[in-house]
């Protein structure tokens, strides 16, 4: 973001309008976003290849990483870090929802769980894509951000449970029918190449490439984002931590120039690969 | 004379020439002193040829290696039992080609109708090598012994021009990289198929005559020669049953091992390259195993012990499922699955390792979740295709007009 640059340049949090940040994302948040991503890559980087294994680049790239033995090793290896991650994840939301009874961890503006007004979002914002009303107001989550959430939730069940399926298919066999070890190998491919192109073609543009956040949302790598993006993209939670007077809280700390740039690299890397892996995929997918 | 150049002074001159030319010299005279003499020793025509540089008038070497000779296997007959037309010397400028068939009738009648009938090579020693120093096929000196075969053949069939113009593929170095021509070259191994162990020796008849080794049917019985019990198997399987009863299109050995490129069949090269084999005629079976993660991982090399077709159906002695000693009928799959799979039970061998998800009557549950799986990437990927691009379009249009307006503003 031009934005976070030219201000982090500048002495952090000063008191003045446009030079103040606001925390969006906690460091562990951050760090989940880190590892699902690489892990995400790494699926999808070894997944590929055997998805589509008849393809020259799957033969060749696997040659050059010591054959499908090196390749299934590292799915696995990367498919036990997501899993983790993701159980961490889901212990998180019961401890803070469930034990503590946080607020807005299941209902409310600041929840995942999606609501009437993303339902009115999404068909106000497909209105004002063709000029037929007004841009709604997001608050903190948006619809599309909460359907990247639960497309990663519901693949992570879907993905997991039919991959370690086959991991573990004897194991499996003693409560599963026979044909659900067929039908785990379709699941797991489709599914899985859902949550390639989605989020390789989908997740990239809507949250990074967009115009508004082109070249890339910096906010999932540096935790802050400015008070002018703030208040250009969640109007309705800035404003309604503003009436509760709370916006102060929320204040952060300017990145650091190193953390920008070095967010820049991983985050320019990681689109790189995904858009890498896109073309691979959509070339060999039309061929088959 | 040349000495005369070498030695320029008179008196070395003299004795030079009586040192060289003294046992020519004595010689002449003795032959001359008993005229038209017959000849009859080997030692008689070694005067004059033991001489390696001694040329005919066509400029051919006609030098002989008097004591290799002798230690050959034709070293104890006299020169004129195989050169029949010179009984005394001097003999004339032409002779009569040598007529090996007048000992060896029975492998020149099988020259004459093997493939090799026409070749321009003297049909004797264009493989058993120098006329001269012929040995046993057991005698390591020998064009023929089993090692030195395949350099033999190949002095030919390894040549590519001789090899396209007769239609023939350059099977020398195929043949030396396979297991039998490893085993041969590298090991020694004296029982390692050559060429003639296989195709034979003076009657070599094209693999289109029913009456060579070669020939489709055939095949097994050759192969077998060796490997006595995988074609045993063969024979008992559906392949061996079905090329026995004339049908043709069923493999033999060579179809699945091919003929001269033999792999050593645990190894990963082959591994790598069986299953399209058998792909060749099971099209469909084929197909659908691709679906599979066996195919899958399989296809990728490296390390390749996921199940190739053989693994579960066996290899040479192929029955069909239904028959109870097959490793793919009900009965056995707990036991031919858990080679692989350890903890494999009666739900898990219900895996159907060639289902097809496009099959609806075949697999109808695996159809409908792989046509909700499309439908549900279809529709997400449509829709949310169609709304990035149209909210690229509209929050660059509301850029460019935010940015001018600014720009009328400062202006």
């Amino acid at each position: 973001m031009p934005e976070i640059v030219a201000a982090a340049d500048k002495p952090p949090i000063d008191g003045g309008a446009r030079g103040r940040f606001f925390q969006r994302f906690t460091r562990q948040q951050r760090q989940m976003h880190a590892v699902l991503f690489s892990s995400f890559l790494g699926l999808a980087a070894t997944g590929l290849p055997m998805r589509f294994s008849e393809s020259y680049w799957a033969q060749k790239f696997a040659a050059g990483v010591g054959g499908f033995g090196a390749i299934l090793f590292f799915h696995k290896f990367c498919a036990i870090v997501l899993t983790i991650a993701f159980l961490i994840h889901v212990k998180e939301v019961f401890q803070r929802g469930l034990l503590h009874r946080e607020k807005g961890i299941f209902w409310g503006p600041t929840s995942m769980v999606a609501n009437w007004k993303d339902a009115k979002d999404l068909f106000g914002h497909m209105r004002w894509f063709l000029g037929l009303g007004p841009k709604p107001k997001f608050d903190r989550y948006a619809y599309w951000e909460k359907f990247d959430y639960w497309a990663v939730f519901w693949g992570m069940i879907v993905i997991g449970f039919s991959g370690y399926a086959m991991w573990f298919a004897p194991f499996f066999a003693r409560f599963l029918p026979g044909w659900a070890l067929n039908a785990v190998l379709v699941i797991h491919s489709e599914e899985g190449l859902l949550a390639i192109l989605f989020i390789f073609s989908i997740h990239f543009v809507n949250t990074h490439l967009r115009p508004d956040s082109f070249p890339m949302d910096m906010v999932v790598f540096t935790g802050v984002e400015s008070e002018e993006e703030f208040k250009h993209k969640r109007p309705l939670e800035y404003a309604r931590l503003q009436a509760a007077g709370k916006l102060e809280s929320r204040l952060g700390e300017a990145p650091a120039t190193w953390l920008v740039n070095f967010s820049r690299v991983v985050g320019f890397t990681a689109i790189l690969i995904g858009l890498t892996l896109l073309v691979l995929t959509l070339s060999a997918y039309i061929r088959e | 004379m040349g000495e005369a150049a070498v030695y320029p002074t008179g008196r070395n001159k003299c004795c030079t020439i009586f040192r060289f030319s003294f046992p020519a010299v004595l010689l002449t005279l003795v032959l001359l002193a008993v005229a038209t003499r017959a000849l009859h020793a080997q030692t008689d025509c070694l005067a004059c040829h033991s001489d390696a540089t001694l040329q005919d008038a066509a400029g051919h070497s006609v030098g002989v290696d008097g004591a290799k000779f002798s230690s050959s296997i034709h070293g104890s007959l006299q020169c004129n039992d195989c050169h029949a037309d010179i009984k005394e010397y001097p003999h004339p400028d032409h002779v009569a080609p040598v007529v090996c068939s007048k000992c060896h009738a029975d492998q020149q009648a099988g020259v004459a109708g093997s493939v090799h009938a026409k070749a321009s090579e003297h049909p004797c020693t264009g493989c058993h090598g120098d006329a001269h120093s012929i040995f046993p096929k057991d005698d390591p000196r020998s064009a023929v012994y089993p090692l030195n075969v395949p350099k033999t053949c190949g002095a030919c069939h390894g040549n590519d021009g001789l090899a396209k113009r007769h239609g023939l593929n350059n099977v020398y170095p195929v043949y030396m990289d396979s297991i039998h021509g490893f085993a041969l070259s590298k090991e020694g191994l004296l029982v390692a198929a050559n060429c003639q162990s296989c195709h034979g020796s003076h009657n070599i008849l094209s693999h289109n005559n029913p009456l060579s080794t070669t020939y489709k049917t055939n095949v097994p019985r050759t192969c077998g020669t060796c490997h006595a019990k995988i074609n045993d198997e063969y024979q008992t399987g559906v392949h061996g049953h079905a090329v026995a009863a004339g049908k043709l299109g069923a493999p033999v050995c060579s179809d699945c091992h091919t003929a001269h490129a033999i792999l050593q069949p645990t190894e990963a090269a082959f591994r790598m390259q069986s299953t399209p084999i058998c792909g060749n005629c099971h099209k469909d079976k084929f197909s659908t195993y691709r679906d599979t993660f066996h195919s899958q991982l399989g296809s990728l090399g490296g390390y390749v012990e996921t199940a190739r077709c053989w693994d579960c159906h066996g290899a040479h002695g192929i029955l069909p499922a239904s028959d109870p000693n097959s490793p793919v009928n009900k009965a056995n799959l707990i036991k031919t699955c858990g080679q692989c799979h350890a903890g494999a039970n009666a739900s898990f061998v219900q895996y159907q390792p060639h289902a097809n998800a496009r099959d609806r009557k075949l697999n109808p549950a695996l159809y409908f979740i792989r046509l909700f799986m499309n439908l549900l990437l279809a529709s997400v990927l449509i829709f949310f295709m169609i709304h990035t691009i149209l909210w690229v379009i509209r929050a660059r249009y509301n850029q460019i007009k935010a940015k001018a307006a600014e720009g009328d503003k400062n202006a």
